[in-house]
């Protein structure tokens, strides 16, 4: 367990962001507040629409603005504002000590550059102190479990599958020896036992490296023994944060305890699924 | 793929919205109108000769007591067309005077012109030509050959690559195999030599309708392979896509796919192709009519025109008029470009946005 | 018996050659056989690449097998081609994995239900086919007044319902469900699952159900086949499947999924 007093690696506080169009204006993220220490692991769970990808987006200012707006909030890392930082010296931090892990493999490798290519620009990018680029590209594949480093180096992003291009996509933000790594629904593209996998993967790369992970998902079926804490968002607000064994041992809020519910489980088959009542919901949001 | 508007209006309205589609709209209204009242807006018929005023500059005009009227010229050297205007001589402009028979779009007989001066004298916008014809009447009646050519060429070849295409993406197979041979082999052949070829290989005493109809099928025959590679490629794509295996397991036939499902789906590749394409078709034609194999005389289209002014006299005078169909295919090429250009930039933000 | 498979191999030529097929081929169903009973639910799980959805498109004759027989009430429907399918097109419908593009993007939502009404009941007036439409949209649990709308203006799990009240315009006895709930958010997977589960008990349907998740499979069906590589490896009813797998492969796939 990290040390609750040290000073945590990322803090973010009463982050507001919304997006403007010409019809209307939308609050995507509404007073989001919490913080990572260095070394741990937080998992932000929300349905589609809750702000989670948002707000993971937002930690690298890496939403497009406009639409996007920050209205208001603070995103320390490290000690620095990052929402200040002008974009040059945002850069350094963005991939290289922030590093960020999509939900579509197939789309976040470039089709026309080899795998070897894209890990070689990332350092060139990142780790100026690298004499072997091609040594520690092919490190990090072994370290991502790819049994055949040399031809993947050599292979485009086509010829793999979808679990071997997340394991190339963590291999990038790996050679970069990031503190936090973004990951931003990494499995959900993937087979159930893929995603057994590379959830394996990730937490072994945490209690090897050292580094953070911030873990957006929809399914609170991958929490359990993945993240230290969880943050529960809905409709742009966290309405539930807290230590994991906890929070799924006693969910306080109802948007959380029905979120739990809904995930199926295995020997239970044909009971009918918990759903989330929107409705029932809304009316305990909205003060009356 | 793509989610469009859903109404075509949407689309469209989009297209004014933005300055350089209003602009390119309205030139290409405008051309289309020239081209369509060019009997009622041209003073002169396309091949009125008059001998006395050949290579005749523009008529200046002036305002008198009697209203708008054109200076009178007077020509010192019939062999040179040194053109001297006549001090105080002037002949009135008349509105809607009654003139050659024509048939307005080909149906209605009339005579009135939009505008004229008395029978004696001339008046020449654009200056006249080698044998005193009117350059602005001869461009209105060549905007007629050389818009329209644009267009039913590339309904033509935009047709036969649909066809070809569409069927050949969605069904595969040896048929897929014949036109996509068949396409290579044409686009293997350099362009301009197949024109040739294709005008060459059929006798030239036609009559100028026959060599109209010729012309555009020589140019669709040489542009529907681009358009049906292009069209099979989208057709394979779309056949990837769910709906149309749904629209197979409903029970739907080949035919009706292609039609519902597959068509609308291509309908903005084939608006944005044709407006991009069109440019061809014309510089197509200006090409053939001013190498001497396309529209002959004494029909008007502007190529013909332009191969005209190559005339070592018309550089050594500077007959300068004579360049004014050059202008009009530029100022038309460019418009479609525009067009084309803006349809696409409406048309992709929705393709990305379809894509999520 | 509604439906039976017996030996079914599918083969794709692999792609090479210039002018000829090339003799290279792949087979992602090495003969597979199972039954599917009126109104029960046989569910498929494997992983990508096992031959799951292939076996599907089968099923509904998007693909022809190769070999084997498909047996729809007794009657072979593995040979029929064209016209001949039409009668087992409005028996045998599919659900499709993908929301965003098993609709067409151009179609109104009353043009998409309208369509399999027009091919099946070609009796029904405009008016009547719409008032239908509006039926199968209630059923799904959409408001009626989403027929003038389009695709893009539904979300991930609404589409799905549309994909589920197309598939039911034909009044069909068998669904094949292709990992219909896998692109969806946990949450929306459960209003599906439900909602498959509803209309099973309330017109008797059969469900060919298709899916990589092995918690989803289980919960949906009465039996469960396991696929690897083109073959089934154990086939079992999902209580037993959970308890006493036998297979080193099953084993596999239940321990990928995520406890709670």
């Amino acid at each position: 367990m990290p040390d609750p007093n040290a000073t945590p690696l990322l803090e973010v506080s009463d982050l507001s962001i919304e997006f403007e169009s010409a019809e209307r204006t939308v609050v995507a993220v509404d007073g989001v507040s919490f913080s990572m220490a260095a070394g741990s692991t937080l998992a932000v769970v929300g349905e589609s629409g809750s702000g989670k990808s948002v707000t993971a987006l937002s930690l690298g200012r890496l939403l497009p603005s406009p639409p996007a707006r920050i209205r208001s909030g603070r995103v320390v890392f490290e000690g620095i504002d990052l929402l200040t930082l002008p974009e040059p010296a945002l850069r350094h931090y963005r991939g290289g000590k922030i590093a960020y892990v999509f939900q579509e493999p197939s789309t976040s490798l470039n089709p026309v550059f080899s795998v070897g290519f894209q890990l070689s620009e990332a350092m060139a990018l990142h780790r100026h102190d690298l004499a072997d680029r091609r040594g520690a590209g092919l490190a990090a594949l072994t370290e991502v479990g790819i049994r055949d480093p040399e031809r993947c180096w050599r292979s485009y992003p086509h010829e793999l599958s979808g679990g071997m291009q997340q394991r190339v996509m963590i291999a990038m933000a790996l050679v970069c020896r990031p503190r936090l790594l973004v990951a931003d629904e990494p499995t959900t593209a993937l087979d159930v036992t893929i995603q057994a996998q590379i959830l394996g993967l990730l937490r072994e790369i945490r209690s090897r490296f050292g580094m953070a992970i911030l873990l957006i998902t929809h399914n609170f079926g991958l929490v359990k023994g993945f993240a230290d804490h969880v943050v529960v968002m809905f409709r742009g607000k966290i309405v539930e944060q807290g230590p994991t064994d906890s929070l799924l041992a006693s969910p306080r809020h109802p948007y959380t305890q029905a979120l739990i519910a809904c995930v199926p489980r295995l020997g239970d088959s044909k009971k009918r699924l918990a759903t989330i009542d929107y409705a029932r919901l809304d009316s305990l949001l909205t003060p009356s | 793929m793509s989610s469009l508007p859903a109404k075509s209006s949407g689309l469209w309205r989009q297209v004014i919205s933005r300055p350089q589609g209003a602009l390119a709209l309205g030139l290409l209204a405008f051309l289309y109108l020239c081209a369509l009242f060019a009997p009622f807006l041209a003073p002169y018929g396309p091949s009125d000769q008059d001998l006395q005023r050949t290579y005749h500059p523009p008529t200046a005009l002036t305002w008198t007591r009697e209203g708008l009227s054109v200076r009178l010229y007077k020509n010192s050297d019939p062999t040179q067309a040194l053109y001297q205007p006549i001090p105080g001589k002037t002949a009135v402009v008349r509105w809607l005077p009654l003139g050659h028979p024509y048939r307005l779009f080909g149906l209605f007989p009339c005579r009135r012109h939009l505008f004229g001066v008395e029978s004696k004298q001339k008046i020449y916008l654009l200056g006249s030509d080698s044998t005193g014809r009117d350059v602005f009447s001869r461009l209105l009646y060549g905007a007629q050959v050389s818009l329209s050519i644009g267009l039913i060429g590339i309904s033509i070849s935009l047709g036969v690559g649909l066809i070809a295409g569409g069927l050949a993406g969605y069904f595969g197979g040896w048929f897929d195999s014949l036109v996509m041979r068949t396409t290579e082999l044409l686009m293997a052949i350099p362009g301009l030599y197949l024109l040739l070829a294709l005008r060459g290989a059929f006798a030239s005493q036609f009559s100028s309708g026959e060599v109209y109809l010729l012309i555009v099928i020589i140019l669709s025959f040489l542009g529907w392979s681009g358009a049906a590679r292009v069209i099979r490629g989208l057709a394979l794509s779309l056949r990837a896509q769910t709906f149309v295996d749904a629209a197979i397991v409903t029970g739907l036939s080949p035919w009706r796919i292609l039609w519902r499902h597959l068509l609308p789906n291509l309908a903005s590749y084939l608006l944005v192709a044709s407006a991009l394409s069109i440019p061809g078709y014309i510089l197509g034609e200006a090409a053939l009519s001013f190498l001497g194999i396309g529209i002959q005389e004494p029909a008007a289209s502007w190529g013909l025109m332009l191969a005209q002014a190559q005339e070592m006299k018309v550089f050594m005078c500077n007959f300068w008029w004579l360049l004014t169909p050059g202008a009009a295919v530029f100022l038309t090429v460019a418009a479609f470009n525009l067009l084309g250009d803006t349809l696409r930039d409406v048309i992709d933000p929705h393709f990305r946005t379809g894509n999520r | 018996m509604l439906l039976e498979v017996a030996n079914l191999v599918v083969r794709y030529p692999l792609p090479g050659g210039l002018f000829f097929r090339s003799r290279r081929f792949v087979e992602p169903v090495k003969g597979v056989s199972f039954r599917i009973r009126a109104g029960r639910t046989v569910g498929l799980v494997g992983e990508s690449g096992s031959g799951k959805t292939t076996i599907g498109k089968a099923v509904v004759r998007l693909i022809a097998p190769h070999s084997g027989e498909i047996r729809y009430r007794q009657e072979r429907i593995d040979g029929l081609s064209g016209a001949r399918l039409h009668p087992y097109r409005k028996r045998v419908q599919m659900i499709f994995q993908d929301p965003h593009n098993s609709l067409n993007p151009r179609l109104s939502i009353a043009r998409i239900l309208g369509e399999p009404l027009e091919i099946h009941f070609p009796a029904l007036r405009a008016q009547e086919r719409r008032s239908r439409a509006a039926d199968l949209l209630r059923r799904v649990g959409l408001p009626s007044d989403s027929l003038d709308r389009f695709p893009h203006e539904f979300s991930g799990g609404q589409r799905q319902r549309i994909g589920i009240a197309r598939a039911l315009a034909v009044e069909p006895e068998l669904i094949v469900c292709d990992e219909p709930v896998s692109a969806l958010d946990v949450s929306i997977q459960a209003q599906i699952v439900n909602l498959l589960q509803d209309l099973q008990q309330e017109l008797g349907l059969a469900y060919l159900f298709i899916s990589h998740d092995l918690a989803v499979v289980e919960h949906m069906s009465d039996e469960v086949l396991v696929l690897n590589e083109g073959r089934i490896v154990e086939a079992a009813p999902p209580e037993e499947l959970y308890r006493n797998p036998k297979n080193e492969y099953t084993r596999k796939l239940l321990a990928a999924v995520p406890s709670l």
